[in-house]
């Protein structure tokens, strides 16, 4: 079996005092896409924040391609070929829809992706290209927040609730555009309220229960029982 | 005609003031910090130019060559080395070690110096002058004002049409995402405080040859800097340009109307603003 992309072994988390991640063991392996569900609080987003390097940790919790990495900042990380489409899209308000897909491209990685390549995958941005990133709307903004990840050319890249807050019919349209994202070699994690959704774009999925790993396997072999035991931890 | 006259050279005066407020305009924008030491620094500069265009016998516009790498660098190892430790969420530790930082440099440069008033020799550029109208305007406060459009220009123009700028504005915007995007902060506000005090080190120059300085002259010319960043609003460059001529006019007219109240008026115009459009005059609109 091939050396998988990423690979975290036993990571902890901390937000001061209080301890959000107690030893997670995952790995992603090269190409495929992982979803991480889980309820409120389970400890996603920290575990994204983790692997980006918004958050420190000890250096040898999380491996990249064999290197660790857990004690890099975010931008030492990014340059090595992880980005994060962050949850509530964040997209920099004083720079134009066009300003945020280049400030992505900065770290200036080569691959598939360019302000052409973003805009063919989403024409509506290049329409609206020279507006402020404010003036779109929130379907819209998420599509510039996955195209200012791409725009990095990254190997890994992690969605944070891309669907949170998008009326219905968005949703569908980007995890439509999805496959074409991730196509190519790129590995993903997506992080998902919406069961359905994360179950069928991936191919293993991971559950965390109050900051520990309760479920892991096959997407397509998971029953519902089992998956939601351990998203509640109802016995 | 005298009025007329005094309003002239208010605004001539407020290039120089522009050119105190631009440094720290600049650095407030990108990283919310309030530098107490600006001043100082200007006064710092002012040092420079004048040691190095008297060991070198040049004209101290000419030494700018030398101050404004010397200052920028200095800019950027303070940031990396010290100011960058005190950014957090709370606004009290920058101003506290700015403060000190002002002291510091005080007392270096009265030690290196003295209190004795200096001042550096532009020869003939000092007294030239010419007509306009009726009006006779010095050659040296014309200089002065164009410079500051320049640089006011200039930043401008950085600030949003280049990959520096659009650094600046995102890390300025959120300094996680920013990180996100490869930026390191910390190397992104040595930049922008390089920025400023290359900046600082053309108001120092232009200080220096328009009248004497001291060691101690620094917080006056901070008061003036904070003043035109004040009254043209926070974070908005053009404003910052407008707000120095406001004031540099309102001392020019307090003085035409009675000599001992050059000061007082401009401070008292800067109040007036303050309390009647607390954001400035020209804000930021953001989205």
């Amino acid at each position: 079996m091939p050396e998988p992309i990423l690979d975290i072994r036993g990571l902890e988390a901390f937000y001061g005092d209080f301890q959000a991640l107690y030893g997670v063991d995952l790995h992603v392996n090269e190409g495929e896409v992982l979803a991480i569900i889980g309820a409120n609080g389970a400890g996603k987003s920290t575990l994204l924040r983790s692997i980006s390097g918004l958050m420190r940790n000890e250096a040898e919790q999380v491996r990249y391609r064999g290197e660790p990495i857990g004690g890099l900042r975010a931008d030492q990380v990014a340059a090595r070929g992880i980005a994060l489409v962050p949850e509530g899209r964040q997209l920099f308000p004083s720079l134009s829809v066009e300003e945020n897909l280049m400030i992505g491209g900065r770290i200036g990685r080569a691959g598939p992706w360019s302000l052409e390549a973003v805009y063919g995958l989403f024409p509506i941005l290049k329409e609206r290209r020279n507006q402020a990133s404010t003036s779109l709307s929130g379907g819209q903004q998420q599509m510039v927040a996955i195209g200012r990840a791409l725009m990095a050319n990254p190997d890994l890249i992690l969605f944070d609730e891309i669907s949170l807050g998008l009326a219905p019919i968005i949703i569908r349209d980007i995890y439509t555009a999805l496959p074409g994202i991730v196509g190519g070699g790129m590995s993903a994690v997506i992080v998902e309220q919406d069961i359905t959704k994360a179950l069928s774009v991936s191919s293993r999925v991971y559950c965390l229960q109050e900051g520990r790993v309760s479920l892991e396997g096959a997407s397509n072999e998971l029953s519902r029982e089992d998956i939601s035991r351990a998203y509640f931890g109802i016995e | 005609m005298e009025w007329l006259n005094a309003i002239v050279q208010g605004m001539l005066l407020g290039g120089l003031y522009a050119l105190f407020a631009a440094g720290l305009s600049l650095i407030f924008g990108v990283m919310r910090l309030v530098n107490i030491a600006h001043g100082d620094l200007i006064v710092l500069a002012a040092y420079f130019g004048l040691t190095t265009s008297v060991a070198l016998g040049v004209h101290p516009l000419l030494s700018l060559v030398a101050v404004i790498p010397v200052m920028a660098g200095l800019g950027y190892l303070l940031q990396r080395g010290v100011l960058n430790r005190t950014l957090g969420d709370d606004l009290l530790p920058p101003l506290l070690v700015t403060f000190g930082l002002s002291v510091i440099i005080q007392n270096a440069l009265l030690e290196a110096f003295t209190a004795d008033p200096q001042k550096m020799n532009a020869g003939a550029l000092e007294t030239a002058s010419f007509d306009l109208g009726g009006l006779t305007l010095g050659v040296l406060p014309v200089m002065t004002f164009a410079v500051a459009v320049a640089v006011v220009a200039g930043l401008q123009w950085v600030f949003y049409h280049t990959p520096l700028g659009r650094a600046f504005r995102a890390t300025s915007d959120n300094q996680d995402i920013a990180q996100l995007m490869g930026l390191n902060k910390a190397h992104v506000f040595g930049l922008a405080m390089a920025l400023s005090l290359a900046v600082v080190a053309i108001a120092g120059l232009f200080l220096g040859i328009r009248t004497s300085f001291d060691p101690s002259i620094g917080g006056g010319r901070l008061i003036f800097g904070f003043e035109a960043v004040i009254i043209g609003g926070l974070g908005n460059l053009w404003g910052t340009l407008a707000g120095g001529v406001i004031l540099g006019v309102a001392q020019t007219v307090g003085a035409k109307i009675d000599p001992g109240w050059q000061l007082l008026a401009g401070h008292v115009v800067f109040l007036f603003i303050l309390a009647v459009r607390p954001n400035g005059l020209f804000p930021r609109v953001d989205g």
